[in-house]
């Protein structure tokens, strides 16, 4: 056997406590207004304002800045900001991403520039809403949303593909694959210089232009 | 050069200095850099590399030096100087000077180093992202346009380019003219303008562009098939073998999700140093391949392959190996201890002889040298390096075992080493080599032969699987090598030969170099295996097997892995007479006429030993444990237990530590030479030749069209006056044929022998044993 032995410390906090406290034994002195005391509080409560929230009823308005379920945002023609570079995933604390890149191609531009994401996932049964994705997203291709409302039934229900995690098509966006904007790159995408989508195409398919 | 490699070669002084006041001794014409290793002291580095020569191109290495009390008057690149006697040498972390030269000369790389990380695959792993933080500056200060280009390039149809990336460091454009001897990338231009480009005009053949990709500091150079798929972060690596030639190369296996992505070449300086070709690189897709076998098959009453369970599956397999007189053909795939596994199960489960891992042209004379001359003996790399003359025979050693190659060319280019090749004419790679011809046709090579006479000593002869091909060849050299005192050494071309033959996959020896003859081995094998007796019978080779099978001898077959069209166009027929046994990875010949598909791991897939020619083993565990299948061994182990004699080896380790508890048996079977005959050949006949060429139609180069894309072209070589008589030019179509079949190719014309007519031997367009029905002999050539 060793001979240190490792004692806690004594503290002084600690044995005043005890020096003060009074121990329970069951003969302190009882009365009406000590059960007088007890029911004010519950009678004060009547006339303060609920705290009950009618959910799923009334569903409440979060902080602007809550960090709800993940969005893969497009640019305005409808290509996908993101390029599968796995950021996210690397930065993921919980190991709740799973990326897989891609090319673009000539008939299959998903996302400005030479890189797409194949697939993209998020596991909802680990993710911590830490945020920490959206810092490392080069591209603000993932953000928050503030909706909260994930829960489900199944485990690979809560695993969200890229199809769930999309962005919806806006007015004038046109669903990926198509060409980027004549005689544009990416970096004219990434200044936001792209308003609208290739002239060839038909974006009506997208909605109103 | 490595200090290691400095203090070994030569006894040489040693020199001491000083590098960040501790005191420090390495051999003369150490580099600083590497000396400052020695202490632990990483100093930032782009362009050195110890494989290749110094350059100084990066400047990134830049420390302060003093020499005799005297300072340089500016920091000096460390990884050009050698170290002198009382050098006091000061880097990055104790003199302000070398660092604040170090992150001046980082801030310089950046400027024009594009920050596209995210898209970039070396991100994560790479040495410029690495030092960019460890030695440089926290911000920028560059706020101009970064040079842009059109990207990526394609340098080959599997190595990319994207040039802004790239910080110039020369690594790439040294390893392909001084390790691989190849000029398919190059620096062009000067100054600002200076870049990496590819030789036009030069068509583009390496086997090692492969390696540029993974010495590229920086993502200037990326493999496309790994382009964009994983981040390191992702990958699970294992150290593995390479399972494709006999060189032994050490790899990395990176695996994401159980699917393999990419291999790198491992570090083994014994063997393949830093480097691998790009078919071990890159030729592992044939694993995930649509016909891969995943669950027992049986052949049902309608001659159809149906799915079937494991325990149906195997007692069938018993019942028709127990019923007939039963052979076993290995192929020269098998790991180490799955073909001691096929060898134990033919000595014991079947009771016979009859076992063959010779799935090729073989010979009698070849068997008989693998069992007296091969077998539990060493000659390794070292000696390829001390040689003062290698002998090539019936080997081209770039196609058919590269590494051996990048040893050869690191000699000749080193100390110009002497290289003679027996072969009807100069081949490329042998062009590398600065090898000697000794003109000669195929099946002529034992005279050829028995004419050298200057090899000494310390010479080395190098003799490949197909001097089989050639009567008297094997026996020629051997008598060569015993007069001169030559070392001797057998290069097969697959990986799993050596270890086989090792293991007693082959009819006359038994595990461990124990002649089946030798009835002292014998008894000494029994008692290790705990049986009362073993075959005594000589055996019989893959040719009589098949023969047998024919006239109705042997009944059923044990094949792992063999494709019958290696030997010959007629065997796939004749096998299906007998009850089929086969254990596969995917379908091939042998599973369409089987009676009993059993399916087996791939290599990455389980664990194993491969013995490469040297006799070194390389021990692999499997890079996806969590494959549902199993290695051969204990298949066998299980069916040896349904038959009811059982050989006891349920793991992989269990048939590795049993087959090392055997050890080497001391005696020899005696070489019986064989006398060689001329070939002749009737007029207005060619003499055909042929090889294998390292990327070819190969079933384990399925599924990488990349790879594919730097196969070198199918073309006949023909001679000059050959080409006269027939009226064609280079680039003609002519066609090669015998009474079986013909091969059409475009001809190129060469300095061959006048009779001699040569054809990759398993490439596109040009399957020769399929087509031809022979891999050398009388072939009638007419323009096409």
């Amino acid at each position: 056997m060793s001979e240190f032995h490792l004692e806690p410390k004594p503290s002084g906090a600690i044995q005043r406590a005890a020096e003060q406290s009074v121990p329970v034994t069951g003969t302190e002195p009882s009365g009406f207004f000590t059960q007088l005391k007890g029911f004010w509080v519950t009678f004060s409560t009547m006339f303060k304002k609920p705290n009950t929230i009618e959910y799923p009823e009334v569903k409440p308005e979060v902080a602007p800045r809550f960090h709800g379920r993940h969005q893969l945002n497009r640019y305005e023609d409808g290509l996908e900001k993101c390029i599968g570079c796995e950021l996210c995933a690397w930065a993921c604390p919980a190991d709740a991403i799973y990326v897989e890149g891609e090319n673009n191609t000539e008939g299959n531009q998903i996302s400005p520039g030479e890189r797409h994401a194949k697939v993209y996932q998020i596991n909802y049964l680990r993710c911590i809403f830490c945020g920490l994705c959206i810092e490392a997203c080069p591209t603000r291709a993932l953000t928050m949303t503030n909706e909260y409302e994930i829960a489900d039934d199944s485990r690979e229900k809560l695993i969200w593909e890229k199809e769930d995690l999309l962005a919806p098509l806006r007015a004038g966006m046109l669903m990926p694959p198509h060409p980027m904007y004549p005689e544009s790159d990416h970096h004219n995408y990434y200044r936001n210089e792209i308003k609208e989508s290739h002239p060839s195409q038909d974006t009506k398919a997208g909605g109103e232009k | 050069m490595s200090t290691q490699e400095i203090a070994t070669e030569t006894a040489v002084e040693m020199i001491t200095l000083t590098i960040d006041g501790f005191e420090v001794s390495v051999p003369k014409g150490t580099l600083v850099i590497r000396a400052a290793e020695k202490l632990g002291i990483q100093i930032p580095r782009f362009c050195d590399h110890p494989l290749l020569d110094p350059v100084g191109a990066c400047r990134q290495c830049l420390v302060e030096i003093e020499v005799n009390g005297r300072k340089f008057p500016k920091p000096q690149a460390s990884c050009t100087i050698p170290v002198e006697p009382g050098m006091i040498v000061n880097t990055q972390l104790t003199s302000a000077v070398a660092d604040k030269a170090q992150q001046g000369v980082m801030e310089l790389l950046l400027i024009n180093h594009p920050l596209d990380c995210p898209v970039c695959d070396k991100g994560g792993e790479c040495p410029l992202q690495n030092q960019a933080m460890s030695n440089g500056r926290e911000e920028s200060r560059f706020e101009g346009t970064k040079r842009t280009f059109e990207k990526p390039i394609n340098i080959s149809s599997q190595v990319l380019l994207d040039r802004e990336r790239c910080i110039l460091c020369a690594r790439c454009t040294r390893f392909s003219e001084q390790i691989a001897g190849d000029p398919f990338i190059t620096l062009n231009e000067r100054g600002a303008l200076q870049q990496v480009g590819i030789y036009e005009k030069e068509p583009f053949e390496s086997y090692f562009s492969g390696n540029t990709v993974q010495i590229c500091p920086v993502g200037a150079l990326t493999g496309a098939s790994y382009r964009f798929r994983a981040r390191p972060f992702d990958l699970i690596s294992t150290p593995s073998a390479c399972e494709h030639c006999a060189s032994g190369c050490d790899m990395r296996t990176d695996v994401r999700r159980g699917k393999t992505l990419r291999r790198l070449a491992g570090d083994d300086a014994a063997v393949n140093e830093e480097w691998n070709c790009d078919k071990g690189r890159w030729a592992f897709k044939y694993v995930n391949a649509k016909d891969r076998i995943t669950t027992p098959l049986i052949r049902d009453e309608s001659g159809q392959l149906r799915e079937a369970s494991w325990p149906e599956a195997l007692a069938l397999a018993a019942k028709g190996l127990k019923e007939n007189r039963s052979a076993v053909l290995v192929g020269g795939r098998a790991t180490l201890e799955d073909a001691y596994g096929y060898s134990k199960f033919a000595r014991i489960a079947l009771n016979t002889n009859d076992i063959d891992f010779r799935s090729r042209a073989t010979s009698k004379e070849e068997k008989n040298f693998l069992a007296s001359h091969v077998v539990g003996t060493q000659v390794n790399y070292k000696d390829l390096d001390r040689a003062d003359h290698v002998l090539l025979l019936g080997f081209e050693a770039e196609e058919e075992s590269p590494i051996v190659f990048l040893r050869l060319y690191k000699q000749v280019k080193k100390r110009e080493l002497k290289i003679t090749a027996v072969a009807p004419f100069t081949s490329r790679g042998n062009k590398k080599l600065k090898a000697e011809l000794i003109s000669t046709q195929a099946g002529s090579e034992a005279s050829a032969i028995s004419k050298i006479s200057n090899l000494s000593k310390k010479s080395v002869i190098l003799i490949g699987e197909r001097l089989s091909e050639s009567s008297g060849a094997i026996s020629a050299a051997v008598a060569l090598a015993t007069n001169s005192g030559a070392k001797l050494a057998w290069i097969p071309r697959r990986a799993g030969e050596r270890g086989a033959l090792e293991a007693g996959a082959l009819s006359n020896l038994l595990p461990g170099a124990r002649p089946v003859s030798d009835s002292a081995a014998r008894v000494d094998l029994q008692a290790a295996w705990g049986v009362s007796s073993l075959p005594s019978n000589p055996g019989l080779d893959s040719d009589e097997i098949i023969k047998e099978v024919e006239k109705g001898n042997i009944g059923a077959l044990l094949v792992g892995g063999v494709d019958p069209l290696d030997i010959s166009p007629d065997y796939q027929a004749i096998m299906e007479k007998a009850f089929i046994v086969s254990l596969e990875i995917r379908q091939s010949a042998v599973t369409q006429i089987a009676d009993v598909v059993l399916p087996v791991a791939a290599v990455v897939e389980k664990s194993g030993t491969f013995i490469n020619w040297e006799s070194r083993a390389r021990f692999f565990e499997a890079a996806v444990p969590e494959s549902l299948t199993r290695s051969d061994v204990r298949i066998l182990s299980m069916l040896a237990d349904e038959m009811g004699s059982s050989i006891n080896l349920p793991t992989v380790s269990s048939a590795r530590d049993e087959f090392n508890s055997l050890g080497t048996w001391h005696n020899r079977e005696s070489f019986t030479p064989v006398s060689g005959e001329s070939t002749k050949i009737a007029n207005g006949k060619a003499n055909l030749c042929s090889w294998r060429l390292l990327l070819d139609a190969g079933s384990l180069q399925d599924g990488e069209n990349n790879l594919a894309g730097t196969a070198h072209p199918s073309v006949a070589i023909i001679s000059k006056s050959r080409a006269d008589s027939l009226g064609v030019t280079n680039g003609d179509q002519i066609k090669i044929s015998t009474p079986r079949g013909e091969i059409t190719l475009a001809c190129q014309i060469d300095s061959i022998d006048e009779e001699s007519v040569w054809v990759p031997r398993n490439s596109i367009n040009s399957k020769v044993i399929e087509s031809l029905g022979i891999t050398s002999g009388e072939v009638s050539v007419v323009r096409a």
